[in-house]
């Protein structure tokens, strides 16, 4: 459960994948709206790995 | 705009909030004081709030402390400067929570269990090494002040944009800080936080919606800005020129593994009631990562709004003046001004508690009572703050800003020390010792060589590559850590494996 923490680092790390204009969204260009979007996506793959954790005791 | 008359109604809105939060700041002393075991003059108290901050308070502390006003100011004048590269600030915000989640439940249970106050509290008690424990305190302490003046920078710039000349009113504010400081410790911060972040959210939120609407849209806001870029010669633009993409995210993973290093972020860690509520707030904690990718986004609609500064640091009260009325710039100067106190407040008890800990009981006097700790570290954090007035004062904004940048090179340098020990037992003292000095000489060495630039360029052979300066020192600082253990380590050198 815990590797899932390295997907932001993959996401966000390996610049050339997400260093476009296109597609834009909302007037945001590419490049900007990915790294927005990895906010929410971290925080929320953050909380599966701590709802795991409960679950399995973790003090 | 006419900088040079005050702006009387943005100004008095200004004072208001900034008497509000004196009053809390005071009163603060009383908040929260009631489910601690150690009641009254002890360093848990004044320094950690009473270790008992939950999930609520910790988040509005994390977030005031870590967000500083000096980000507010300096991010959107990077990204109004360089454009998309000025962004790693970005994904630095965001990869510092998963950082956060991994490494500071456990820290917080090994400073819990055996009562740590600082980082270097921590390390003693892991490797009993007094050189190791000196190492970690004096890097904190040393890295802390430059930060703390930087917070200064930050409130200067706001109080220039009031109409305000002159040295007083920062002297003011300052004096004010740290008596607030000085008579309520850590809780001081934590309640103004609560004022602080929301007047921000606020200011955020009004400022990332009708400035583009009043601009024509997002769409608009970055076209202007590609224009500006390509006029400048297309040097840096929207996105980031392919010899851009190494230091970009060497950048934002040196500075989110540097982040929570720092003593202010690591106090809001030791004051917090659980191992819970750490891992909770890197959970909640990125809702300030979307506040400050929109307060970067500031730095565009300077362009969209035709504003001109002679300083980039001017960008975003210049931008506020030109844009919204002046009871709403004097609101978002007095958000960005209160948002310097936070962190300088957390960062100066921060330091004061390195101080206290690791220098004073061990060195001077190995006998303090808990109430004597206390005592030391209120005097030490109005040293400090002071030393920072002095600089902000006295020498060139310039000396802030690099020693700031080698600061963060600094601070990198103990994440072996501190952080692998709560992991494996394998290092001994001395090799984290050994691998922390060449890391600390040999970054600043690198640094300086750049004439004081955040990346190094590497070549070899027809290639060239460019790097976060504090990121290359670390992995050398491992190495030699390595090497160390591995040549000198046999034997009894190890560290028992931790458990709690």
């Amino acid at each position: 459960m815990r590797l899932l923490l390295l997907l932001p680092f993959i996401g966000l790390l390996w610049v050339p994948f997400y260093n476009d204009e296109l597609p834009a969204l909302f007037g945001f260009p590419f490049f900007y709206w990915y790294q927005f979007m990895w906010v929410p996506l971290t925080a929320l793959i953050i909380w599966i790995v701590y709802k795991d954790g409960l679950r399995k005791g973790i003090e | 705009m006419n900088s040079s008359s005050i702006n009387w109604t943005a100004l008095g809105v200004f004072i208001f909030f900034f008497a509000l939060v004196t009053v809390m700041g005071f009163w603060a002393s009383r908040w929260q004081s009631g489910g601690s075991a150690n009641k009254g003059a002890h360093l848990d108290e004044w320094g950690l709030g009473g270790r008992n901050f939950g999930t609520w308070i910790t988040w509005f502390l994390v977030g005031g402390d870590f967000y500083t006003a000096y980000t507010v100011i300096a991010v959107p004048a990077l990204v109004y400067a360089v454009g998309a590269y000025g962004f790693f600030a970005l994904p630095y915000t965001i990869l510092v929570y998963p950082i956060v989640f991994l490494i500071m439940p456990k820290l917080w249970h090994a400073a819990h269990k055996a009562g740590h106050v600082t980082a270097a509290d921590v390390v003693f008690g892991r490797y009993k090494s007094r050189k190791l424990e000196l190492a970690i305190a004096l890097t904190g302490v040393v890295a802390t002040m430059p930060y703390i003046a930087l917070q200064l920078i930050g409130m200067e710039v706001v109080i220039k944009a009031l109409g305000v000349t002159g040295e007083l009113p920062l002297l003011a504010a300052f004096v004010i800080l740290a008596l607030y400081t000085y008579s309520a410790g850590l809780r001081a911060p934590a309640l103004i936080a609560f004022v602080k972040d929301l007047m921000i959210y606020i200011v955020v939120l009004v400022a990332v919606v009708l400035v583009p609407m009043k601009l024509g849209g997002y769409g608009v806001v970055f076209a202007s800005a590609h224009d500006a870029f390509a006029a400048k010669g297309g040097m840096t633009g929207l996105t980031l020129k392919p010899a851009q993409f190494l230091p970009f995210a060497t950048l934002a993973l040196g500075s989110a593994m540097a982040a929570f290093m720092y003593p202010h972020t690591l106090t809001g860690i030791f004051a917090a009631k659980s191992a819970d509520t750490i891992r909770k707030n890197a959970v909640f904690l990125p809702a300030y990562t979307v506040l400050l990718g929109l307060i970067a986004l500031l730095g565009y609609m300077a362009y969209a709004a035709g504003v001109k500064v002679e300083a980039n640091n001017d960008i975003v009260p210049a931008l506020f003046n030109a844009m919204f009325p002046s009871w709403f710039s004097g609101f978002a100067f007095a958000a960005i001004a209160i948002g310097a106190l936070v962190p300088a407040a957390v960062m100066s008890i921060g330091a004061a508690n390195l101080f206290t800990r690791n220098f004073w009981k061990p060195y001077v006097n190995p006998n303090v009572s808990a109430e004597g700790e206390a005592k030391v570290a209120k005097i030490v954090s109005l040293v400090v703050k002071f030393g920072a007035l002095v600089f902000i004062l006295f020498l060139p904004t310039k000396f802030a800003l690099d020693l700031q940048l080698l600061g963060g090179v600094w601070i990198l340098q103990t994440f072996p020390a501190l952080v692998f020990g709560l992991f494996i037992g394998w290092f001994g003292a001395n090799a984290l010792l050994s691998g922390w000095a060449v890391g600390i000489i040999g970054g600043s060495w690198l640094a300086y060589a750049d004439g004081i630039k955040p990346v190094h360029t590497f070549h070899i052979g027809a290639d060239s590559y460019t790097m976060y300066t504090g990121l290359i020192a670390l992995a050398i600082n491992i190495v030699v850590a390595v090497a160390v253990q591995l040549v000198f380590g046999k034997g009894g050198a190890k560290t028992p494996a931790l458990k709690h």
